[in-house]
């Protein structure tokens, strides 16, 4: 099959929104010859070449890596933070998901906490804010000890490795009907609760980062488990179940 | 900065709240399922039973207030969380999915401040009926081992000749399971109990539990409009 055959035409409605302080509102284009393993974010690139080639504004949207590991790209894709397929990031979305003349509608990821800079693009400071209260180890542990000197378990350490893979892209807050970030914070609280090195600051570590996400304005959780399937990383809600035992746990420790 | 302490009106203080005193009136009504299973059996072993209860003397009313005081409670976290979800998105995308699997969203989830809020009228309602005899019937009496006992087996059954009180509590057994559907497994998680190999098996759980609970009650009515008859 020819590249020619095996390109498709699709008509978008895309939220546009000048500024922070304007309101936005969803404009229909359409596009055709976008090839079927272009990514999602190479279409709308495509997009934007023929929206400035006719001296339009281009859909402003966020993007870094491209290859599914920074957490900079998302938008909401009919309804779905990173679009239909589970466990993915938007630029790893292949258009070939999507069938030829079909109607995608294209959102910011939504919530209070996450305000829109412009047209796709949220700002999520939140997060970072959040981080700031206790998402990293202040404490001296020194330099890189010799390897297998602190014995942790497989199971352990793969456990912990499992909730750092979160990129912060923010698709937990997106798909959650309550736009809550508990699967992001249980997975910053988890992955140094399991450790060695997290131990001397996690008490205040769940108390402080819990206190910061109540007061960015995320909603609270309703064990939906809606951010599981939309998370790229696949980051189980078993973080969240771990989020509520570090918090009950810091009650008795503070 | 010093740490802050612990809030128990934090998100996560809420849904620590909202599960125990989930998982509490979980064992409630377990308890009431089996103990009005006596209506099954006749008069006298159901007004034996709730004379038994009365013996208990003050620990019943210690119990009737902290049961009040569970459903409360229970009510209130997550009716606040209900108004924070309001609060956290107040522009809604104009379309909005599940992703599907592994995601536990479902009409159930979705809808459960408004089975809970049904629920909680209805237990204000069923209590004032029968425990305070809103609609009368806290006069009757029968004879137990020689002792004048309250009939309450023959206020039930009178309740439940009417057609409209049985259709209207057969329904709200139906938003009970609903309720349950979704409750049982989230009550265990939100107090941090569940782990990638326990979540499948309290989702799974928590189907059959709502289906015997919302069972065990739904069929209640129906027999006694059926079948049951006052003694004489």
């Amino acid at each position: 099959m020819t590249d020619a055959e095996n390109t498709r035409s699709y008509k978008l409605r895309i939220w546009r929104q000048p500024d922070a302080t304007s309101s936005g509102r969803l404009v229909d284009y359409e596009i055709s010859e976008v090839g079927a393993d272009a990514s999602f974010l190479e279409m709308l690139d495509q997009l934007n070449e023929n929206l400035v080639k006719k001296g339009e504004q281009p859909v402003a949207f966020e993007s870094d890596c491209r290859e599914g590991i920074c957490g900079a790209c998302g938008v909401c894709i009919d309804g779905r933070p990173h679009g239909p397929v589970t466990h993915l990031t938007t630029c790893a979305l292949r258009m070939r998901e999507f069938k030829d003349g079909e109607t995608i509608v294209v959102e910011p990821f939504r919530a209070n906490a996450f305000p829109v800079v412009k047209d796709l693009i949220v700002d999520r400071g939140a997060f970072d804010r959040v981080i700031e209260r206790g998402g990293y180890i202040s404490v001296n542990a020194g330099s890189a000890p010799e390897a297998n000197m602190l014995a942790i378990g497989k199971d352990t350490a793969e456990s912990a490795m499992d909730s750092a893979a979160c990129i912060g892209c923010g698709a937990c807050v997106a798909s959650c009907p309550n736009a809550s970030a508990s699967l992001f914070v249980g997975a910053k609280i988890r992955q140094m609760a399991l450790l060695p090195q997290g131990q001397v600051e996690r008490t205040g570590r769940a108390l402080a980062m819990v206190q910061q996400m109540d007061a960015e304005g995320f909603g609270d959780c309703s064990n939906h488990g809606e951010c599981e399937a939309a998370c790229p990383k696949a980051i189980s809600i078993e973080n969240i179940a771990t989020l509520r035992r570090e918090y009950l746990r810091a009650a008795f420790r503070s | 900065m010093s740490a802050p302490r612990f809030q128990l009106w934090s998100s996560v203080g809420k849904k620590l709240l909202t599960g125990v005193t989930g998982l509490a009136l979980m064992g409630f009504i377990v308890t009431h399922l089996l103990g009005n299973l006596n209506l099954f059996v006749g008069s006298e072993a159901f007004n034996g039973y709730t004379e038994a209860l009365h013996q208990m003397g003050a620990l019943l009313i210690v119990a009737e207030v902290g049961l009040a005081a569970l459903f409360l409670l229970h009510a209130i976290s997550a009716i606040q969380v209900w108004r924070d979800k309001k609060k956290a998105r107040s522009i809604q995308n104009s379309v909005v999915a599940t992703k599907g699997p592994p995601s536990k969203q479902t009409a159930f989830s979705r809808t459960m401040i408004i089975t809970g809020s049904i629920l909680l009228a209805f237990v204000i309602l069923h209590v004032a009926q029968f425990r305070f005899g809103l609609f009368g019937g806290l006069e009757y009496k029968t004879m137990i081992d020689g002792k004048e006992v309250r009939d309450l087996y023959r206020l039930v059954v009178e309740t439940f000749a009417n057609p409209a009180w049985v259709a209207g509590y057969m329904a709200v057994t139906l938003l009970l399971g609903a309720h349950l559907r979704h409750g049982f497994w989230s009550a265990f998680q939100s107090v941090g109990l569940l782990d990638p190999q326990l979540r499948p098996l309290a989702y799974s759980a928590g189907g059959v539990f709502a289906v015997i609970v919302a069972l065990g009650f739904f069929v209640m009515p129906m027999y006694l409009f059926l079948f049951a008859t006052v003694n004489p």
